[in-house]
């Protein structure tokens, strides 16, 4: 309960930098953040207390594993959030050059 | 390897990397084909060797061309990886589903095991280096443009 | 006790990374915060992630040390700093709020349901013949799941090298 609530917290500072800053990069900062928040609380949902890691080894019976479910879930979606701050770094560029600023606020002009 | 372009770094880093590079891509290609046996697999690999490639383009310069990778190349490798994918998912069909395992499993802690895993992960691996490597190159490029202008 | 102590950590390090002033200190407090990850992953025995994470955060900070170089703001105090900031907190602390009472409903900390997965660990390692369960469940029991994050990664891919071609600046002159 504590560990997940803190997990929230962490979520939290995150979405403090989405709303709150108007950089871009600080707003993709905060965006990485929430991810990382995200994927330790998949993680730690299905962590055992005593458990072992989910792979087997030689003559062993099986006892007392963490849930490899979330694990899965979670590995595919780190390459993917590092994918989607690429395209979101991509776009940072992209507005850098054109208005010569990260101010979101700036950006007023529409130019095609 | 070691030229004598202007863009990228000393001589020491350059000699240093170019006796250290293979043995990262090595671990890379080791995690990959070894995913069904120890912790790994087809992601963690594909962005090691994804990263061996970066490191290249960031010690020789962008000049340099040291991997000998165009995007072009980059993008159909991308492709043939996907579609590599998708083919082993379409193999199932023989046996009457999609993604079903029809190659024969083999005995458990062995190399050849685990019907089309390792397949997959071959794929996926290649998929995930290429991809990464691809989206490093296009900012890169971009760089370059503009300093020439 | 680690993992609080992990995580106290993080949440100090991303509230560095969110308000330091200057780009490149924020982009590394971030990368302390993905360790911080990495290790976290240790800790609750998931090794797979751990070598994930690891790699794909000296990726990311490559990437974003590249995008910030040479790239500063100074920062500005805008007008309507009270408002935006209590707007934002007031926001935080309802989400907060009812994260809570959401949060009192989960199964305890280490003591997991495991009902889908019970029949995973028993029969996983013969069915599928991959002894890494994590594997097994990535491309045979879950492989659509594998296939569409292969088509997103595809999707991101095509979207960078549309956004970032030279064609696309060239026909704007200023």
């Amino acid at each position: 309960m504590g560990l997940y609530f803190l997990c929230i917290i962490l979520f939290c500072v995150g979405l403090y930098g989405v709303l709150r800053k108007r950089n871009i990069v600080k707003i993709i900062i905060g965006l990485v953040i929430m991810n990382y928040s995200i994927s330790l609380f998949f993680v730690l949902l299905g962590y055992k207390f005593h458990g072992r890691a989910p792979i087997e080894s030689q003559n062993q019976t099986i006892a007392n594993m963490v849930d490899p479910l979330p694990q899965a879930l979670v590995l595919t979606s780190i390459v993917i959030s590092l994918a989607v701050m690429a395209l979101l770094i991509a776009i940072a560029i992209r507005i850098y050059e054109r208005y010569g600023t990260f101010d979101i606020t700036k950006i007023k002009r529409l130019r095609g | 390897m070691i030229n004598n372009s202007k863009s990228g770094m000393s001589l020491i880093v350059r000699t240093v990397t170019g006796l250290v590079v293979c043995f990262i891509m090595l671990f890379g290609i080791y995690i990959i084909l070894h995913g069904h046996l120890s912790p790994g697999g087809g992601f963690a690999g594909g962005v090691m060797v994804a990263l061996s490639f970066v490191l290249l383009v960031l010690v020789f310069g962008k000049d340099a061309n040291a991997t000998r990778i165009s995007k072009n190349l980059a993008s159909n490798l991308d492709s043939i990886g996907a579609l590599m994918f998708l083919g082993i998912a379409l193999l199932g069909f023989a046996q009457g589903a999609f993604f079903r395992n029809i190659l024969g499993k083999g005995s458990h802690f062995d190399l050849f095991s685990a019907g089309t895993i390792p397949l997959s992960n071959i794929a996926i691996g290649l998929k995930v280096a290429v991809g990464l490597f691809a989206i490093f190159l296009a900012l890169v490029i971009l760089e370059k443009f503009k300093e020439g202008q | 006790m680690e993992l609080y102590i992990l995580l106290i950590f993080m949440i100090f390090a991303a509230f560095v990374a969110i308000e330091m002033k200057d780009l490149f200190s924020s982009v590394i407090a971030m990368g302390a915060v993905g360790f911080a990850l990495c290790l976290a992953f240790l800790i609750v025995k998931a090794p797979d992630l751990a070598i994930t994470q690891l790699v794909v955060e000296i990726l990311c900070l490559i990437i974003l040390i590249r995008a910030t170089m040479n790239k500063d703001l100074p920062l500005v105090i805008e007008g309507r700093w009270v408002f935006n900031t209590m707007a934002t907190l007031i926001f935080a602390g309802v989400f907060l709020f009812f994260s809570y009472w959401a949060l009192k409903e989960l199964p305890n900390f280490g003591e997991p349901l495991m009902t889908v997965v019970r029949k995973y660990m028993e029969e996983g390692a013969d069915k599928t013949g991959s002894v890494n369960l994590v594997t097994g469940v990535v491309l045979d029991f879950r492989a659509y799941d594998t296939l569409g994050e292969a088509a997103a990664l595809f999707a991101a891919v095509i979207g960078i090298v549309t956004v970032l071609r030279k064609t696309g600046s060239k026909s704007h002159d200023k």
